[in-house]
Formats: structure tokens, sequence, C-alpha cells
């Protein structure tokens, strides 16, 4: 593999807090490659938005490298976009003006971002509820503004920590269907956070299993499935045995997380 | 860009039946009825002297007099002055004072305790004080004002700073935006609707104070008349101007309420 964009090597972190000292981290290696989408799976409590907290530059590892191109990151930055699941929307400004926010912060003139800022709207379909607040919009809705205001600053990586967690099933496939197009249109390196196997399947090119507490990466697994990808491809044998795959190896982590390795003996 | 989505009224699923704003405002206002009928009833019967308790009637025509004569209106005009200027001053200083320690730990372990000390004070223990150093002047007042409302307001200010989303300063960080961007128009838009409520509840303690202000040691204004008709047992005046304040304090509220639903209309949901 050529140089990758987002290296981590060796990644430690360990928050102090009152009492014991938590490892959240330990030794995690990852490289993710130009333009790859990697999934990134793990059981609840794993360190994994950890990690990205880290690579967002909010946090600070406390062993080991993280670096983008070779430079190693230092605090938040314009080079990566986040993507929240918490969506983030502010409340006081409209779908364009939230994506708008980030534009002028990277220091577009006006005209200039709301030029951009409609595009990007465009993109994810909302160009019909520009001027709605978002306590207008529906949980998917407000994502897809989250998912417009962090490309619209043409970020070189994606940092998506499980953005479509609080989403109901049936948007959350809508909002991978879309993302997918996205992506595969206008490629860009992703590190996405997820719980959902089927989820981490569908969208990336490699998916990254995280094990239990303190988190390392316990397995990469190349997702060989054509693109573009389309839904329909859920229902196909492969998927279902890659699926199976990602699964037999987050299996035992689970049942481990759930203290249900004696029930389920 | 027009196809919007109407904002739905606040959810009330919580309580045990909804009721229609006509409904709501008819209920309250056949409260207000009840008692004064029950006033009207106790002062027809004779069952307490009119010292005591003068008639429904009697003090609206005593209000009415009051009224006419224009000693109402120049009462209320002092008092309101007051209370707008002490309690703009408070909030000027206190909105960033508030922000600052609700954002900077270094702030808050500055001044938190320190304002927490001045604020188990009893504002009526400060009533000697400011007049040795202000006399009865319309200063005293404001200083009574202030300190009865400022030291609530920080810390009021403080809470609804800290209460701004994680999420929404890390959004500005990884846009790097500058700290004092964050600040200005991050965390202060995130926290306004809140401190708008807190000035609400804090406007209404204002009031508290400046009328205590006014009945120790005044020369006008709606307490010092309270004070004056207390010694002539004018007691129908005295009754006039409690229904008077607790208006004006009703009206008030409703205003702020008001403005915070227009300035706010966008909602609160995250």
């Amino acid at each position: 593999m050529a140089a990758p964009k987002l290296r981590v090597a060796g990644l430690g972190k360990t928050f102090a807090g009152r009492g014991q000292p938590v490892e959240a981290l330990r030794g995690v290696d990852l490289d993710i490659g130009h333009n790859e989408f990697v999934a990134l799976v793990g059981t609840s409590g794993c360190g994994k938005s950890t990690l990205l907290s880290i690579a967002a530059g909010l946090d600070e590892q406390t062993a080991g490298r993280i670096e983008i191109d070779g430079q190693p990151i230092q605090g938040p930055g314009r080079d990566r976009g986040v993507v929240f699941q918490s969506y983030t929307l502010l409340p006081w400004l409209t779908a364009l003006g939230n994506v708008e926010f980030a534009l002028k912060a990277a220091g577009k003139s006006s005209a200039g971002a709301r030029e951009i800022a409609l595009e990007h709207l465009k993109l994810v379909g909302l160009t019909n509820f520009a001027d709605a607040y978002p306590q207008q919009l529906s949980g998917g809705m407000k994502q897809r503004v989250a998912i417009a205001r962090a490309l619209s600053y043409r970020p070189q990586v994606l940092l998506m920590d499980e953005p479509f967690g609080a989403l109901d099933a049936l948007t959350r496939h809508h909002m991978q269907e879309l993302l997918t197009r996205i992506w595969e249109r206008d490629r860009t390196t992703v590190l996405f956070i997820t719980h959902d196997v089927e989820e981490a399947v569908y969208l990336a090119d490699r998916v990254a299993v995280m094990s239990n507490r303190p988190g390392r990466i316990k397995e990469i697994i190349p997702i060989d499935l054509p693109r573009p990808r389309r839904y329909d491809m859920l229902g196909t044998l492969r998927f279902q045995e890659q699926q199976k795959q990602v699964l037999d190896c987050i299996r035992a982590e689970s049942i481990e997380a759930a203290g249900l390795a004696e029930a389920l003996a | 860009m027009t196809n919007r989505v109407p904002i739905p009224p606040r959810s009330r699923s919580n309580r045990r039946s909804t009721l229609t704003t006509t409904g709501f405002v008819a209920t309250s206002a056949t409260v207000f009825a009840g008692i004064g009928l029950v006033w009207w009833a106790v002062t027809a019967a004779a069952l307490v002297k009119p010292l005591f308790l003068p008639s429904p009637g009697a003090v609206l025509s005593r209000l009415y007099e009051l009224a006419v004569s224009g000693q109402l209106a120049a009462d209320m005009g002092i008092s309101i002055y007051r209370i707008l200027a002490g309690f703009l001053i408070s909030t000027a200083v206190a909105l960033p004072i508030g922000v600052l320690i609700g954002r900077y730990q270094i702030w808050e372990a500055a001044i938190e305790p320190l304002v927490d000390f001045i604020r188990y004070m009893p504002v009526v223990a400060f009533l000697p004080l400011t007049i040795v150093w202000t006399g009865v002047s319309d200063g005293q007042k404001l200083l009574i004002v202030f300190i009865g409302t400022f030291f609530q307001q920080v810390l009021l200010i403080m809470d609804n700073v800290k209460s701004v989303p994680r999420d929404f300063i890390n959004l500005g960080r990884t846009l790097e935006m500058p700290e004092h961007r964050i600040l200005t128009h991050i965390v202060v838009p995130s926290a306004l609707p809140a401190i708008w409520d807190s000035m609400r509840i804090s406007l209404g303690w204002a009031w508290t104070w400046l009328v205590v202000a006014e009945l120790v040691a005044a020369t006008s204004g709606l307490g010092y008349r309270i004070t004056t008709a207390q010694r002539f047992f004018a007691t129908d005046t005295i009754f006039g101007y409690l229904i008077v304040l607790g208006l004006l304090g009703l009206a008030t509220d409703q205003l702020m309420k008001f403005l915070g639903k227009r300035f706010f209309a966008y909602g609160q949901v995250h």
C-alpha cells in the first residue's frame, strides 16, 4: 500500500480521572489509504469514539502516534471534517445558515459561502429545507445537514462518529444509501465509527473490528463487494458471508461486553 | 426554499390533560374572580373592620382617585425607572462575568465562591450601609436592586453557559474557530434563551428589592406611598398599591415571556 492518508500507530489513551485510571485504548494500529472508506466497529465503551476524538484533535493520546500525510495531528483542524452522533446543528441558524457557518469559519465570503452551502444542501437533497430551522427537521434531515456542513469546506479526511446511531432503522438505511452515493461520486478518506455490522459492511472498503476495553484493532476485514453498491446487494450471498465474517469476529467481544459469557457458554 | 414545516407545539404529553389557551386563561380568570368575590362577600357581611380589610369597591375608588390626580402615574413612573435602571445595570455587569465563569474554570475559581458568599448575605442587611454610602437618593435604590439581583444573575448565567452542549464547542474547535469567536458565535447564542429566562426570573426579585428599599427610605415611589398610607391608616391605598404591584409584576413577566418566544422562535431542540 502507498503511504497512508491517516496513520495510527501504537496509539494508547489512559484517562486519569478520579480513582482508578481507565485505559481506553492500547496499541491501536490502523492505516487508512487515500480516499479509502474504513468502518470501525466495536461494542459500546470499547474506545472507538475516543479514537475518533483523538483523530479529530479534540482529545490527546497518551501513547503512540497519529498522523495525516506523515504529519502528527496537533489539535483540531479543518483538514478533517467531523460528523457527530448528536447532529450538533446550531438551533438558532437555518439549515443553510448551519452550512454557511462552517464556510465562514473557513474564511469564505458571504456570497461564496451561500453558493457552496446551497450546492451541498442540494447534494443531500435538502434544497427545499434551506430556510428551515433544526427544530423543524427530522433526525435524518438534521444529520444530512451535518454531513453537508462537514463536506462543504472540503476536508481531506471525514471522521464520522456513529452518525446514524440515533436514527430509526428505515431512515438509517436511506442515509447509508445516500452516503454511499455521495462517497462513490466524490471520493474522500473516511473513518466511520459504528456498532452496526451490516452498516459497516455496506459502506466500507475495509472493516476494522475493535476489541473490548482497552480497545485495540482485533482484525481488519477487507470487504470484497463491487461498487457502486446498491441496496439490493444486502440480500446477496456474498454480502451475507462478509457480514458473517465480521459478526464472528466481534461476537466474542460483544458477548463479553454484555456480561453474557456465562449464560451463552 | 418555501417548503416550511410548521413548528410543532410544545408537547404537553407529560401532563394529565391538555388545555386550550382559552381554557387556560378562563381558568386563571375564574380563580381571580373567585378570590375577588370572597373578598367582596367578607367585607359586605362586615366580618372584618374596613380598617383591616377595606372593600374591593373602596380600594378601586381610591385607586381611581389616585389615578385621576396623577399620583399613581407619578409613583409608578419613578418606581419603573428605578427598577429598569437597577436591573439593566445589574444585567450588563452580570452577563460578561457569568459567561466568563461559566466557560473558564480559572474565572470560576476566582469569582464563583466569592459571589456565593455575598449571595447569602441578606439584601435587607445592606440597607443601612447603602444609606450611609449614598443617602436616600435614587442611587441607593439602584444599589439595593443591584445587590439583590446581580449576585443571583451571575450564578444563573454561569449555569446557563455551562449547559451549552459540549459538541457545539467541539464543532467550533474542529472548524478552527478562535476561542473568542467560539464564545461570541457559539456559547452566547446557544445559552441566550436560557439566559433570557434567568433574566425574567431575576426581574421578579428586583421588584421585591425595589419596594423594600422604597419602604425603608424614600421620598417617592410605590413603596414610599405604601409607607405613608400606613401612617394615615389608609389601608385602601395600601391594598390598591399592592394590587398595582402585583399587576406590574404579572405584566412584566408576561412581556418577558412573550418577547422570549418571539426572539427564540427557532425552538430549543438540539
